[in-house]
């Protein structure tokens, strides 16, 4: 009972601020909100129109679409964690090396030592967790800059792993290994022209959302805020719908789902869930806000920021083994820039360098508006030097589109 | 007196979801002080950062005239050269550099970029001189405590060659002694021929320096009041304030007393940097169930070091003492320790300690105790919204909704927020620390009763101020304070201004033979 009068009180304080709120008015306030994620949304699907137009249609072929995801992957792995990192207020550069370095510990194991596999993948992980705790150790409890910690991470890995192979590629890995990043969801079923799994697995993300986007409406508006107007909702659910049937398609008319899609879907659920629900989530973003607040309303900053360099680790580790097995390789030169890209990305997708803002899913963003600018500009001939310098240009202004869209709310 | 320096005509500024001010009017005469009086939220900070520039021409309706010319600022520098210089309501200065920097920062004297530190020195001791502030300008503003601050500030509009002295709530954070001395300065400076305009919640202070005060509500011009030789009564504000007038002050209570509930004994703690020095002293309280026990004394007393060092030693190194709830003796190592002892503490320092300002109202509130809204680790956001909500109602929180960001709320609606947060925690302890820093006197009102009813529910009420008149209202005991030790301990009913003064002003040295 008391519930619902206080929702109806603040429903009723939300309309007296705007009586008659035209279409374009409501839009640009459900935008303001998120600003940076729908309007990297929109540059997202511009950029892909952009390279489809430019490439004759090569872009969104069922092989180019499989080939940019596991291109990706591991960029996108990494985004995740930094993310993270990144809302808590510190920066992680030893990312790169890190996965180089358990990319290269997992080749030595499999292929010198002859571990099983599935054994030597979890080893990988562990070391990628010590690794990271190592780190979190030095910036949570002892108080150094995570920029200098991490700075001397990236040329310790960097050395350890030219020490571990001593200059040389290890190869090769055997096939179960190879398949985390070159392998698809097994076919099943009879035999039809699309891929039976991969189909199922589209349904039931579809459903997925759509359910999701109606409870999250019921819910805005439960708390008295303003939700799009039906019309506009309705076409927000088309356009997902959409979005999830051709890009299903896409890949049943491949080879299916890509086992690192697969990876990469848990890490968004699992890691979207727990940054926006769980109580250690909330911790991280309160800590990236203001640490001296959340210390004092009881906040265990020392651990949060430990556990988040902690989980960087496990997640540049899995990483590594991602892109160690897509080389079919342990190399020296694995994983150089990677935490540029990882950053990138992450401010791209929404992130403050300041702390406390940011979401998983922008990372996801970020991470592949920089994955559709590599894959496209390669596909129409673009040279890396011209590469860099364009996305060099497209951080630049997504970041500066954004703190120009602050500047204009009012600060 | 000659005709106006200023006038503000017809000024209108929204926020979004917001109409901060609506035609408001404000006409300063030349070489007068003049008041601006308002309940938190009224808009008396948004009129000065439109008057300053802070807020651009082009960005708010109206018009500005300064010296009978109009204004169209496009930034603070802009304003600044005409002679108009802000002070807000928390300071700007930087810590790490000294006095005479920090005066001269953005203005400094220079040739060619090269720094002139003669000239910087020699032109620094004479503003000093000037706002009466007996220091070094080399020291670094971080060793000097606030009231020392707000003259540094004072300085550096001076330096401005300022003609419109705006001062935001300048002594909200000074103790009587500093405020009348800044009081004294102000009087001062418009014999100069300096105009001011002061923002306060202090009606005594207003009554005492101000010739005029215009008064705000809701974002709209109440009145302006001319205040004669025969001066103001703080009553006469108050009703143009609050639109009516307000007969308890502090809440009428029969303080049901039980055991006691809190006690710290021969608490001493050291400087966290300068360990050779002692700031808090060997100091020991004690405050039972139901009862609201204040702590009084001046700046730099260590009473906020105590209260910091005994909430999870979150201040400075400890060396010695203990804290015992009901007799017993608990550990209050950490924060989360303390929190979990039912021990609270509400900082006077909300933007730096109490609150994430790029965070919504509803999430500061629910930070301390997000356990009572989760359930298996998951943060349940409509249970968690439901409590902010209830909150913005009992607590009177001017804002859309519980969804705003507290950044963007008014001083006073912020303080409200941290004691929510807290309240939230539902402690058995609860130390605030300066609960009414910057709250209007109708919210202050309301925070005494929220304060009182706590008490009647049994908790153990502790209350850290600088204004005497609140501590004798509310509490039923206080200690005082001075130099790091606890100087004297008054029942209510024998305590006055001057009894209290007296022990706080104590030195050491006596103070050993008084207790
Ligand atoms: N940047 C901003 N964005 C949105 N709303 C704002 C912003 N700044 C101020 N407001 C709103 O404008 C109104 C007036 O605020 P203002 O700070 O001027 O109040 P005030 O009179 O100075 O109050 P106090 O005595 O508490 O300092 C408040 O409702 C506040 O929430
Ligand atoms: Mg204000």
């Amino acid at each position: 009972m008391a519930q619902t009068e206080i929702i109806a009180d603040s429903a009723r304080n939300g309309a007296e601020s705007d009586p008659s709120p035209s279409v374009g008015s409501v839009l640009a306030r459900a935008l303001r909100g998120n600003v940076r994620q729908y309007g990297m949304l929109v540059a997202l699907a511009l950029i892909v129109l952009l390279f489809q137009i430019w490439t004759d249609g090569i872009l969104l072929q069922p092989l180019n679409i499989t080939n940019l995801i596991q291109q990706n992957g591991y960029i996108l792995i990494l985004a995740i964690g930094m993310m993270i990192v990144i809302i808590a207020g510190h920066i992680d550069l030893s990312v790169g090396s890190l996965a180089a370095f358990v990319g290269a510990a997992a080749a030595v194991m499999m292929v010198e030592h002859h571990m099983p596999w599935p054994v030597a993948m979890l080893v990988a992980l562990v070391i990628g967790a010590l690794a990271g705790a190592w780190q979190g150790f030095w910036i949570a409890y002892l108080g150094i800059p995570s920029f200098i910690v991490t700075l001397a991470g990236m040329l310790l890995f960097r050395g350890g792993t030219q020490i571990l192979l001593q200059g040389q590629s290890v190869a090769p890995f055997p096939k179960g290994f190879q398949s985390i990043s070159s392998g698809f969801l097994p076919e099943v079923g009879p035999h039809t022209d699309y891929h039976n799994l991969t189909l199922l697995l589209g349904l039931a993300v579809l459903v997925v959302a759509v359910l999701q986007e109606l409870r999250g409406r019921r819910q805005t508006a439960s708390y008295g805020l303003e939700v799009l107007p039906l019309g506009l909702f309705l076409a927000k659910l088309a356009v997902i719908t959409a979005a999830v049937v051709v890009f299903t398609l896409l890949l049943a008319s491949y080879h299916g789902v890509p086992i690192v899609l697969l990876i990469l879907g848990a890490l968004l659920v699992g890691f979207g869930y727990l940054m926006r629900n769980s109580i250690i989530g909330r911790h991280t973003y309160a800590i990236g806000g203001n640490e001296a607040a959340a210390k004092l309303s009881g906040v265990k900053s020392k651990r949060v920021v430990f556990l988040a360099f902690t989980n960087m680790g496990v997640l540049a580790a899995l990483a590594g083994l991602v892109f160690a097995a897509r080389l079919n390789a342990g190399t020296p030169q694995a994983g150089i820039n990677f935490e540029l890209e990882a950053i990138a990305a992450a401010f791209i997708g929404g992130a403050s360098a300041s702390g406390g803002v940011g979401t998983v899913l922008g990372a996801i963003i970020g991470g592949l508006v920089l994955g559709v600018l590599n894959n496209g500009m390669s596909l129409v001939g673009v040279g890396t030097d011209y590469q860099q310098v364009i996305k060099g240009l497209v951080l630049l202004a997504a970041v500066g589109f954004d703190v120009y869209n602050k500047r204009r709310a009012g600060s | 007196m000659a005709g106006p320096v200023l006038e503000m005509r017809s000024i209108s500024k929204s926020f979004p979801g917001v109409k901060a001010l609506s035609e408001v009017n404000l006409t300063v005469a030349a070489g007068e002080v003049h008041a601006v009086c308002g309940e938190n939220g009224a808009g008396k900070s948004t009129l000065m950062k439109v008057l300053s520039g802070v807020y651009p021409h082009g960005s708010y309706e109206g018009e500005i005239l300064f010296e009978g010319e109009p204004c169209r600022f496009k930034d603070i520098r802009a304003s600044e050269q005409r002679g108009i210089v802000i002070i807000h309501q928390e300071l700007a200065l930087v810590p790490y550099l000294s006095v005479a920097e920090n005066i001269f920062l953005g203005n400094e004297h220079a040739t060619r970029g090269v720094i002139s530190w003669h000239r910087t020195l020699t032109h620094a001791a004479e503003l000093l001189r000037q706002v009466g502030l007996e220091e070094s300008p080399q020291t670094r503003i971080a060793d000097l405590g606030v009231g020392k601050q707000q003259l540094v500030e004072i300085a550096k509009a001076l330096a401005k060659k300022v003609k419109l002295l705006i001062l935001d709530e300048p002594t909200a954070a000074l103790n009587d002694e500093d405020s009348r001395k800044l009081l004294d300065l102000i009087l001062e400076l418009k014999a100069q021929g300096i105009s001011c305009i002061i923002i306060s919640h202090k009606l005594n202070e207003i009554a005492r320096v101000a010739d005029a005060v215009t008064i705000l509500r809701d974002g709209q011009t109440i009145e302006t009041i001319a205040i004669g030789p025969e001066g103001i009564s703080e009553d006469r504000i108050i009703r143009g304030m609050v639109g009516r007038d307000l007969e308890h002050r502090y809440p009428d209570r029969t303080p049901d007393i039980g055991e006691v509930a809190f006690e710290v004994r021969d608490w001493t703690v050291r400087h966290p940097i300068d360990q050779q020095r002692t700031v808090v002293d060997g100091a020991s309280l004690n405050v039972r169930r139901g009862e609201i026990v204040g702590i009084a004394g001046l700046m730099g007393a260590g009473r906020t070091e105590l209260a910091m060092s005994v909430f999870g030693r979150s201040y400075g190194r400890w060396s010695g003492g203990r804290v015992l709830l009901h007799g017993r003796e608990v550990r209050t190592r950490t924060v989360p320790e303390a929190i979990r002892h039912g021990i609270a503490y509400v900082t006077e320092d909300r933007k730096h300690f109490g609150l994430n300002l790029i965070d919504d109202i509803s999430r500061n509130i629910s930070l301390s105790a997000l356990g009572k809204v989760a359930r298996y680790g998951r943060v349940d956001r409509h249970e968690e919204s439901r409590v902010a909500e209830s909150f913005r109602r009992t607590m009177n929180i001017k804002a859309p909704t519980v969804f705003t960001r507290t950044g963007t709320l008014s001083g006073g609606n912020q303080q409200k927020v941290v004691l929510s947060k807290w309240i939230f925690a539902e402690p058995e302890v609860l130390i605030l620390d300066e609960p009414t820093r910057g709250i209007d006197i109708g919210a202050k009102a309301e925070i005494y009763t929220v304060i009182a009813e706590l008490a009647a529910q049994g908790k153990a009420v502790l209350v850290i101020s600088s204004e005497l008149p609140e501590l004798l209202g509310l509490c039923d005991r206080i200690y005082t304070m001075a130099e790091g030790r606890i100087t004297g301990e008054v029942a209510r009913a024998d305590a006055t201004q001057e009894s209290l003064m007296r022990l706080m002003t104590m030195s050491t040295a006596s103070s050993n033979e008084q207790v």
